[in-house]
């Protein structure tokens, strides 16, 4: 076993893959608990959509990806937001057909540009030999900025979650700080999307806050273990990609559902329990 | 005692019509105020705009000398609360949050004036509870030590009692009757015609537009609460 994590660390694309994949899960962590609990996941999902159309776009005109990618799903996010916000008309509902319809056009387009099937694998479901010194660099970056900033304004973006009524009425910018939550799930998305695939980054943000809210009963609780769990997960993950050769970003999803089953287990029993002692 | 919030032949109009049409009151220092009517007289809707959560078509609504974040308010519970993990402390401590302004972090003194609302409120068994582990009465409790905790001046309530069985209520109306004598101006919207009747001092009664706004006495004696109370005592 330590053998084998040595060999992997001895590989510098493994260690770029372990860096920005750990930086960009605890971000991702940090951010679904808000999206999860403001009932928003779905944004998170439509994104990482609309991030796979902006890749092709960028592969079919031969231009680095991420500066395509990255104001492109800032405008989706600033969108999305919009549209779920606007009830009238039925967000999520909007947001399935732009993201189908963005996941469509970049299938489409990738198919006449190179008529790589590999490319458009690797897209939808992720590779670690994306991960480049100069993505290293980016995400250490955009990780940086979403951990300053998330910690910063905990205590707002604790308010604008748990009820975005009171806090507007009593004089918080709620709009601000939604679209915040939006921005930096977009940057998040981004980042990770080329490691763990467009079709599986989503999965980043969702799982954690949701396997952690089956233990913790306090908003901090359920922040702090989100964040240590989805970094735990993707290294477990990793490593067991790594071992069993199995594809990574499918390797951590799995290993997050496993995380989940088991704290599901832990909150079910620790119900039982309450209910036998009161 | 002088106007805190003046409402002027405020209108809020949606596609399908006037959900509050050309109301005007005013809300004073000390006032306990209830807005009553049925469902769907523009009561939220009224409360709503008066805290700028939505933009009236028509008239204005002025503070005098009132911060938005001097406002205490409890808003009817959503669905998300439900299943909300979050222990007491934390929904108490983020009535705080508005008067920090820009600044990150609270400071000691929110922290005391958190533990002071506790006590004032009698709350202190729940202070370390999962706060969806609360019966509704309980979560009522926390939210009014939220609003007080943003304020003490003025506190705006959309339906506190929903929900609430008549003990728990009647609690909640002795809680509120306190906070009015100790100087507070309470603005609520009430579905309980007896218990609005019985506390406030001033009513205005809603149908999209106001069909009777003063005071309570002149109220008791209007043909609109004795076509109601005539109605009560027929069904």
């Amino acid at each position: 076993m330590l053998d084998m994590v040595n060999e992997m660390l001895s590989m510098p694309f493994v260690v770029r893959a372990l860096i920005v994949g750990v930086l960009v899960a605890l971000c991702a962590a940090l951010l679904g608990v808000s999206l999860v609990l403001k009932r928003y996941s779905m944004i998170g999902d439509g994104l990482s959509h609309v991030g796979f159309g902006t890749l092709a776009i960028a592969l079919a005109f031969n231009v680095a990806p991420l500066q395509v990618s990255i104001p492109l799903v800032l405008l989706a996010a600033f969108l999305l937001l919009r549209l779920s916000e606007n009830s009238k008309i039925k967000g999520d509902a909007a947001i399935a057909l732009i993201s189908s319809s963005a996941l469509a056009v970049g299938v489409i387009i990738v198919a006449k540009a190179k008529g790589m099937p590999a490319d458009l694998f690797n897209y939808m479901f992720g590779s670690i030999l994306a991960m480049k010194t100069g993505d290293l660099y980016l995400s250490v970056a955009v990780s940086a900025v979403v951990l300053t900033l998330y910690v910063l304004f905990y205590n707002k973006i604790y308010a604008v979650t748990f009820d975005e009524k009171f806090a507007k009425a009593t004089g918080t910018k709620t709009g601000l700080y939604n679209m915040l939550i939006a921005l930096l799930t977009a940057l998040v998305i981004v980042v990770g999307m080329r490691m763990m695939g467009a079709m599986l980054i989503s999965s980043l943000i969702i799982f954690p806050a949701l396997t952690s809210m089956r233990v913790f009963k306090s908003f901090k609780g359920v922040v702090i273990c989100s964040a240590g769990l989805s970094a735990v997960c993707f290294i477990i993950g990793l490593v067991v990609s790594y071992a069993w050769d199995t594809p990574a970003g499918a390797s951590i999803v799995v290993v997050n559902l496993a995380a989940f089953l088991v704290f599901f287990a832990v909150g079910f029993v620790n119900k039982a329990l309450r209910h036998l002692c009161c | 005692m002088g106007s805190i919030i003046s409402v002027q032949n405020v209108s809020v109009k949606y596609d399908s019509g006037f959900a509050v049409k050309d109301v005007s009151f005013d809300v004073c220092e000390g006032d306990y105020f209830c807005i009553v009517g049925e469902n769907g007289s523009g009561k939220s809707t009224l409360m709503n705009t008066v805290l700028g959560l939505i933009r009236p078509s028509g008239g204005r609504v002025a503070y005098n000398g009132l911060k938005q974040n001097q406002i205490g308010f409890i808003p009817q519970q959503t669905a998300v609360q439900k299943d909300f993990p979050t222990s007491v402390r934390e929904v108490i401590l983020s009535g705080c949050t508005n008067r920090r302004g820009v600044l990150p972090f609270h400071a000691n003194k929110d922290r005391q004036r958190v533990r002071d609302n506790i006590k004032r409120l009698d709350i202190e068994p729940l202070a370390r509870k999962s706060y969806c582990d609360l019966s509704g009465g309980q979560q009522q409790r926390v939210l009014l030590a939220r609003a007080l905790c943003s304020a003490d001046k003025i506190l705006l309530l959309d339906e506190p009692a929903g929900g609430l069985d008549p003990v728990m209520a009647n609690e909640l109306y002795g809680l509120l009757g306190e906070l009015n004598n100790s100087g507070a101006a309470i603005v609520m919207i009430s579905h309980d015609m007896a218990s609005a009747v019985k506390y406030a001092g001033k009513i205005l009664h809603m149908q999209t537009s106001p069909l009777f706004y003063g005071k309570k006495k002149d109220y008791l004696a209007s043909p609109v609460y004795k076509k109601i109370v005539g109605g009560a005592a027929d069904a």
